[in-house]
This record gives C-alpha cells, sequence and structure tokens, in this order.
C-alpha cells in the first residue's frame, strides 16, 4: 500500500472548492462553509503528525470537515429551543387544516433533485484532482474562472496552441471522469 | 483555404467553441465537417454536455481572493 504523505502547501489550490462543495450542501452559508474549509485546514496542520498515511490527503481532509460541521451544529443547537420544530395549530390563518397535509409528499422530487445538482460540485472538483496539475490548473482558469486566453498563456508562459492541446486533454478527461461518476 | 477539415482540426475547432472563441467561418466549416463524421459528432455532443454541466450554477467555487485568505491563513500557521 503506498503511503500517502501531506503537503499543506498544496492544500488551498487543490482542495478548497472539492471541501467548499461538500460544505455549502451540508450548511448553505457562504461564510460559514468558508470558516469551516479555514478551521479545517488549520485542524489538519496542527494534527499532521498524527497522519499515519493509509488515506489519501483528500480523505483525511474531509474527515476532519466532517467533524467540523457536526461542532458547528452543535453549537448552534446548544442555544436551546431554536432546534426544536413547531407546529402551531392555532393561529387563525390555519384554522380547519389538517396536519396530514403538512406531511412531506413523496412525489415531489425537487428536494432529492437539489441535493443531487448539489453534490455535482464535488463531483467536478473531484474529478480535477485527478488530473495533471498544470492541465487541472488552467482548465480551472479557463473553463470555471473565466478568464481569456492572452492571459493565461502568459501567466504559464506557453503559446496559444499549447494552451488548446492542454485544454483538450483536460477536457477529455474531465468527460471521461464524469462519464463514469456522474451522468 | 478547403471547406474540409481533418478530425484533429474540427475538435480543436470545437474546442475553441466551447468557450466562443471560434470564427464564424470555422463554425461554419466545423459544422459541415459534422454532418459527415461520426467520431467528431460524438466528441461534440460530450464537449457540450461537460460545458453545460460545469456552468451548472449550482457548481460553486471559492473566489481567487477568498482562496488567498485562506492560504494566507494557513501559511502564518505554517510559519509558527
Amino acid at each position: 500500500m503506498p503511503i500517502n504523505t501531506l503537503d499543506p502547501n498544496t492544500w488551498v489550490d487543490k482542495y478548497s472548492d472539492y471541501l467548499y462543495n461538500y460544505t455549502i450542501v451540508r450548511v448553505n452559508d457562504h461564510e460559514v462553509a468558508q470558516d469551516l474549509i479555514s478551521e479545517t485546514f488549520l485542524a489538519g496542520l496542527k494534527s499532521k503528525d498524527n497522519f499515519k498515511g493509509q488515506a489519501t490527503e483528500r480523505t483525511w481532509l474531509i474527515s476532519i470537515l466532517k467533524r467540523k460541521i457536526i461542532d458547528h451544529y452543535r453549537k448552534i443547537n446548544s442555544n436551546k429551543g431554536k432546534a426544536e420544530v413547531r407546529v402551531n395549530y392555532n393561529d387563525s390563518e390555519s384554522e380547519g387544516d389538517w396536519l396530514e397535509e403538512r406531511v412531506s409528499d413523496p412525489y415531489d422530487r425537487t428536494a432529492e433533485d437539489t441535493m443531487e445538482n448539489e453534490e455535482l460540485g464535488m463531483a467536478i472538483f473531484g474529478c480535477l484532482n485527478g488530473l495533471p496539475e498544470k492541465q487541472a490548473s488552467i482548465f480551472r482558469m479557463k473553463t470555471i474562472d473565466g478568464i481569456d486566453t492572452e492571459t493565461i498563456c502568459n501567466e504559464f508562459d506557453i503559446t496559444a496552441s499549447n494552451l488548446w492541446v492542454i485544454i483538450h486533454r483536460a477536457r477529455k478527461a474531465m468527460a471521461d471522469c464524469l462519464e463514469e461518476n456522474w451522468f | 483555404m478547403s471547406i474540409k477539415l481533418e478530425c484533429h482540426e474540427a475538435n480543436h475547432i470545437c474546442d475553441k467553441n466551447q468557450y466562443r472563441e471560434a470564427s464564424f467561418w470555422e463554425k461554419v466549416r466545423l459544422n459541415i465537417h459534422l454532418i459527415y463524421c461520426r467520431a467528431c459528432r460524438k466528441y461534440t455532443i460530450r464537449n457540450s454536455k461537460l460545458t453545460k454541466t460545469v456552468k451548472n450554477p449550482k457548481v460553486q467555487s471559492i473566489s481567487t481572493d477568498e482562496r488567498r485568505v485562506l492560504k494566507e491563513r494557513l501559511q502564518q500557521e505554517l510559519s509558527k
């Protein structure tokens, strides 16, 4: 079994988007998600001596992040009362309605569909992690950040046709990977 | 300039087209190529699907500025 090592310098570039997409589905707040990721990286740094090298960097970070998300909800819910769902049936507006009407509708798939859509982000950034570093960063800049060709060429010191070859390979790899994991 | 394209040229134009960087004449030639080339048709469909997927508004990423903030915080901790 190959021993995995940690390289904290690359964490932000490599994993922040993946972790962000994981978090945003679960906490649904941009600021909170960002704080949690930042905390995760710092916690990872602190306990990096405990890393045994059996999991990949990403799995390890996700497992820390999971704890952080749980802690976050614990913190919110410690203000007792907020966590309770109160069904109030005594206001004048809903007088005469039946409780059964409020039960979730099993044929309404909207919630599940949104959830699936949100996990798409993870699938994409997961695939992006599988690409060679240069391909991944160029594909990211071009496709997701929408930076124009010339700027990217200058930054990486390559010609335009070079760039298109890299993009072509990256797109092919991404399509293969997503086909396997998503479509 | 002939109107016919080699497959690798067609793929190149198709890639460019995903970023709206193909010229009108290139698009015409690509479409003519697609009429008779099955492999490239398949590639084009897959390529557009990928573009559409990545463009999905549910796919969120952290902006460059926010990445820098994250990096700085991590860097600070590293240098301690």
